[in-house]
């Protein structure tokens, strides 16, 4: 089975769910949901047992790379969070059909909830053919089938000032970033005169590559990347779409998001990098930008009172790390060392788990904590342990402590610095795990440390799917911490 | 599975089974008593004979990558580690046992016992590991539960507060650890974390001298941190003041040792030209701990603060044992782990039934409780004995081991760890002095009539603080006990690192 197929299963299961949304009588549209993690599911075990397009195939496959194992963990990546986010969907439901309420009389009770349910599919897809893009049209093609439907879900929730002043300010910067990715494709395509990354790599390494342009294309393309990761000085849209929008999609924006991102960006930079006349500055560059987003994203994170902008600027800080593995890529000259895509992919994967984990907490939350404030969640260690459990093991991940996946992320991205001798960038990174030491466990404290606000002590109700999935990833957590080969060899 | 894997994860499981509903008190004693008998197990078995080299060894690749040290889930043990086990054990075993009641902890005995679990746990595993990385997380895996404890079930108002101090403090110091470890491992090639490999590597092909001087400061001031070093010692008073007496059990008595086990088993092998160029701050630093630690111990009102500076003064003295750098003077640090760990674990178990029972530990409060409470006082001035190192006790072993160490050398020249030496014996006066004073304070005189004496110690109160006691009689009458096992380990080391 050729693995183009898997995008095409995606996007049938999406107009699957639309239609029986729009014509089959369903009581309760969550069992939507409930269809799409488990067509989800079985595309995700399709995934094994995919094979190369042949090369004869050649004609319109040919912007879309050859499935090598990286690009299939990146597919994995993106099918699993949408697995996830959809059962964060279920728990959520309730508040999304509270804030889209049609006023019109004999309306089904639910509507515009089964949207909310496919609307993830389509992004998927376009997170998966991203994965496998390798011509400039169809990364920006992919991209924008991502972003666009990230515009809509973002703003889902119309009836709720914030959702929409989400909405509206990610869709006018959104749409200012792809203005400036499509002018530096442009210069890219003049530049190089392909739209091709192997012909555009070939002809940035030549010596008689214009410098100047060149990097004003890279300094275009970087401008709209850093926006889509979150990068400082680019990020500050990002703690105010991340609070507007409904949880999941917050979910699904930092994760599926940033993986494209990452993915998309690594796949624009490597020609840079490997350009001998400039891979000086645009290393220099890279460092700037991975020094002010590591700091940036995790100073800024230390005094937020509220956990869903706490991990906003966390996701930020994490695009440092990401970059930071970029920016410290080893040169040619140098044996045996850790690459870039490694990292990155590694770091991504271990990324996907523990901020999965902490929104799944958040929205399965959502109908019994009013709040998000972080002090809404005092006590919860008494109110429900498993909830507790896994937002500290998520915390304890995110933070980087040892036995974790995210230690292991953070280490590879460090050793990379040290490895290139990149000390300014080695320090930003140090301060950084040091601030995050500090506000992930505040998160740890207020829910250990101290009683349940009076008149909120009772039990809190989990629903087994959300259970299941949260005891899975605390698992999958640990032993990535202890044996990362389990992720390492899923990519090489 | 291997026995050390099986040792190892004993704890951990059982602290799982504790999160899953297992019955929480009788699973924590019997997982702990297992591993104590595990640990005797191992002990029993081990070939004293043996120079250098691991036994009970067994090792599981868990990632090979080009340009990342090879990563192996690997333990074994050599006579240092075996004494640490055995001192894990013993005191893991007195915590959980000593681990108020059920009904005492309204409601999170779970939790309680399972964090008990997670800090011996990881204890053991640092202990135990040759791999560099599990060694650091490990240790990393005991320090969360300990900070958790603090803040939940500590005493007093400042429990939050003194629960953040600890984990900046810790949190910093096993930072600049890992930073000194990861420049070690890169300066060694960067081709794998096992601890054998890397000490061979090292003496083959010593890091460059600037480099070494770096990367030995980074591990002594990241280890120093974790044991309390003057001046980075302000975080461990407070702490076990507030701690629960289980907890400040473990971490004084067993946890903390892992920064002196760090250093002998890492910093010196790793950097041993780091180590001679920064000798006389090691020096200068180890007298802070005793001297200037020592008086501002004289100097406390309340019995847990007093005991909490009395652990970060008795550091000093395993420093001055390791800054000797020979034989002896490393093995008598290495036997003063295992005596100060379990008299301190002693006296905080005592000091915490005192709180509970007393409802205060200021000194002032107190007086001639040892007419009414005869076993109380006869096992509290033991264990005051054996802090400030009395023949008969293990610490006297240890400490004389130590002197002898650092004052060693065959011409008459006053060097100056000498210097050193001659300032830290002044040590064992200092201790005399708040020891005695305190003792005398609490458990002579007149009592004061406001003073409710509640009933003398329960036998399953001191059924765990003798077995202590009784480990601390048998080595210190009999040290060639622990030291058959220590002395070829030491040597080993000397061996595989001289150059």
């Amino acid at each position: 089975m050729p693995v183009y197929y898997l995008e095409f299963l995606v996007v049938a299961l999406g107009l699957v769910l639309l239609m029986a949304d729009a014509f089959a009588k369903l009581e309760d549209k969550r069992s939507l949901a409930r269809l799409g993690v488990l067509g989800l599911a079985v595309i995700f075990c399709l995934l094994f047992i995919v094979k190369a397009p042949e090369a004869a195939e050649g004609g319109i496959w040919r912007f879309y790379a050859a499935p090598d194992k990286l690009s299939l963990f990146f597919k994995g990546l993106a099918l699993l969070s949408t697995i996830l986010v959809l059962i964060m969907a279920i728990d959520y439901a309730p508040i999304v059909v509270a804030q889209t309420a049609n006023p019109e009389e004999g309306a089904h009770p639910q509507a515009g909830l089964g949207e909310f349910f496919a609307l993830p599919l389509f992004a998927c897809a376009g997170l998966m053919w991203m994965s496998s893009a390798n011509h400039l049209v169809s990364i920006f093609v992919s991209l924008e089938t991502v972003s666009i439907t990230f515009y809509i879900l973002v703003a889902y929730l119309r009836r709720n000032v914030g959702s929409l002043e989400a909405g509206v300010k990610y869709l006018i910067l959104g749409a200012l970033s792809t203005g400036f990715l499509v002018y530096g494709f442009a210069w890219l395509f003049g530049i190089t005169g392909s739209m091709e990354l192997g012909a555009i790599t070939e002809a940035l390494g030549k010596d008689s590559v214009n410098p100047t342009a060149a990097l004003f294309a890279f300094a275009l393309i970087l401008i709209a990347l850093a926006f889509k990761l979150g990068a400082a000085p680019f990020h500050l849209w990002i703690p105010d779409v991340y609070q507007g929008a409904p949880t999941p999609v917050t979910a699904f924006l930092s994760v599926g998001s940033k993986a494209a991102a990452t993915m998309v960006t690594l796949r624009l930079v490597s020609p840079f990098l490997a350009s001998a006349p400039l891979v000086g500055k645009i290393t220099a560059v890279l460092v700037v930008v991975a020094v002010l987003t590591l700091l940036v994203g995790n100073l800024a994170a230390l005094p937020q009172r509220n956990f869903k902008r706490l991990l906003a600027y966390s996701s930020i800080g994490h695009s440092g790390f990401l970059l930071m593995a970029l920016a410290a890529a080893p040169r040619e000259s140098v044996e045996n060392a850790l690459s870039s895509s490694t990292v990155i992919a590694f770091y991504l994967g271990a990324y996907l788990l523990m901020t999965l984990l902490a929104f799944l907490v958040l929205s399965s939350l959502r109908s019994a904590i009013s709040g998000e404030e972080i002090d809404s969640y005092r006590g919860l260690a008494k109110r429900s342990p498993l909830h507790a459990a896994a937002l500290l093991v998520a915390m304890a991940s995110l933070a980087g402590i040892p036995l974790t996946a995210g230690f292991f992320g953070k280490f590879f991205a460090f050793k990379m610095a040290i490895d290139a001798g990149q000390w300014w960038l080695l320090a930003a990174a140090l301060v950084a795990a040091a601030a995050g030491f500090y506000y992930y466990l505040k998160i740890a404290v207020s829910m250990y440390f101290s009683d349940p606000a009076k008149g909120d002590e009772t039990a809190i109700r989990l629903s087994p799917l959300t259970g299941i999935a949260m005891v899975v990833l605390m698992i999958l957590i640990v032993v990535a911490g202890i044996a990362p080969g389990v992720i390492v060899g899923l990519f090489s | 599975m291997s026995t050390l894997e099986l040792l190892v994860f004993l704890p951990l499981l059982a602290a799982l089974a504790v999160g899953l509903g297992a019955p929480a008190r009788f699973t924590a004693l019997g997982a702990s008593v297992l591993v104590l008998l595990f640990a005797v197990y191992c002990a029993i078995n081990f070939n004293a004979s043996q120079e250098g080299g691991m036994q009970f060894a067994s090792s599981r690749t868990l990632l090979e990558m080009p340009g990342f040290p090879k990563l192996s889930l690997a333990f074994g043990l050599d006579g240092i580690s075996l004494v640490l086990l055995l001192l894990s054990g013993l005191v893991l075993v007195a915590a959980v046992f000593l681990a108020p009641q059920e009904s005492a902890i309204k409601g999170s005995a779970r939790l309680y016992y399972l964090s008990l679990l997670l800090i011996g746990g990881g204890a053991i595993g640092a202990f135990t590991a040759t791999d560099l990385f599990f060694l650091y997380a490990f240790h990393e895996l005991a320090l969360i539960p300990t900070f958790l404890m603090i803040g939940i079930f500590g005493h007093g108002e400042g429990r939050v507060r003194t629960a953040w101090t600890i984990t900046i403090f810790l949190g910093v110091g096993s930072l600049v650890l890992l930073v000194g470890l990861i420049l070690a491992v890169g300066a060694l090639g960067g081709t794998t974390f096992d601890v054998a490999s890397l000490t061979a590597l090292a003496k083959g092909s010593p890091i460059a001298e600037s480099t070494q001087s770096w990367i030995f400061l980074l591990l002594f001031i990241g280890f120093g941190i974790l044991v309390s070093l003057f001046p980075f010692h302000s975080w461990a008073a407070p702490a076990y003041a507030e701690a629960p007496a289980p907890v400040a059990m473990l971490h004084a008595g067993v946890l903390k040792k892992f920064g002196l086990y760090g250093l002998i088993r890492l910093a010196m092998p790793l950097a041993p030209a780091g180590a001679e160029r920064w000798m006389n701050l090691v020096l200068v630093l180890l007298l802070g701990n005793i001297l200037y630690i020592g008086l501002v111990t004289i100097a406390q009102k309340r019995l847990d603060r007093m005991l909490g500076y009395s652990s970060v003064m008795h550091m000093g003295y395993a420093f001055l044992g390791i800054a000797a750098g020979n034989v002896i003077g490393v093995s008598g640090a290495v036997l003063l782990m295992f005596a100060h760990g379990l008299s301190i674990a002693l006296l905080f178990g005592l000091a915490g039934w005192m709180r509970d029972q007393f409802g205060t530990l200021d000194i002032d409060r107190f007086g001639g409780i040892a007419k009414p409470m005869p076993r109380l006082g006869l096992l509290f001035g033991f264990a005051a004995f054996a802090s400030i190192g009395l023949p008969g006790f293990a610490n006297f072993a240890a400490e004389v081991e130590i002197f002898f160490g650092a004052f060693a050398g065959e011409d008459l020249a006053m060097t100056w760890i000498r210097w050193a030496t001659i300032g830290a014996l002044w040590g064992v006066v200092i201790s005399a002095v708040y020891m005695l004073r305190a003792y005398r304070h609490l458990f002579m005189g007149p009592k004061p009539d406001k003073l409710v004496t509640p009933a003398d110690l329960s036998w399953e109160t001191r059924l765990p603080l003798l077995l202590l006691l009784v480990a601390l009689l048998a080595v210190g009458f009999a040290p060639e006990l622990l030291n058959q096992f220590i002395r070829p380990a030491v040597n080993g080391l000397f061996t595989a690192m001289a150059g």
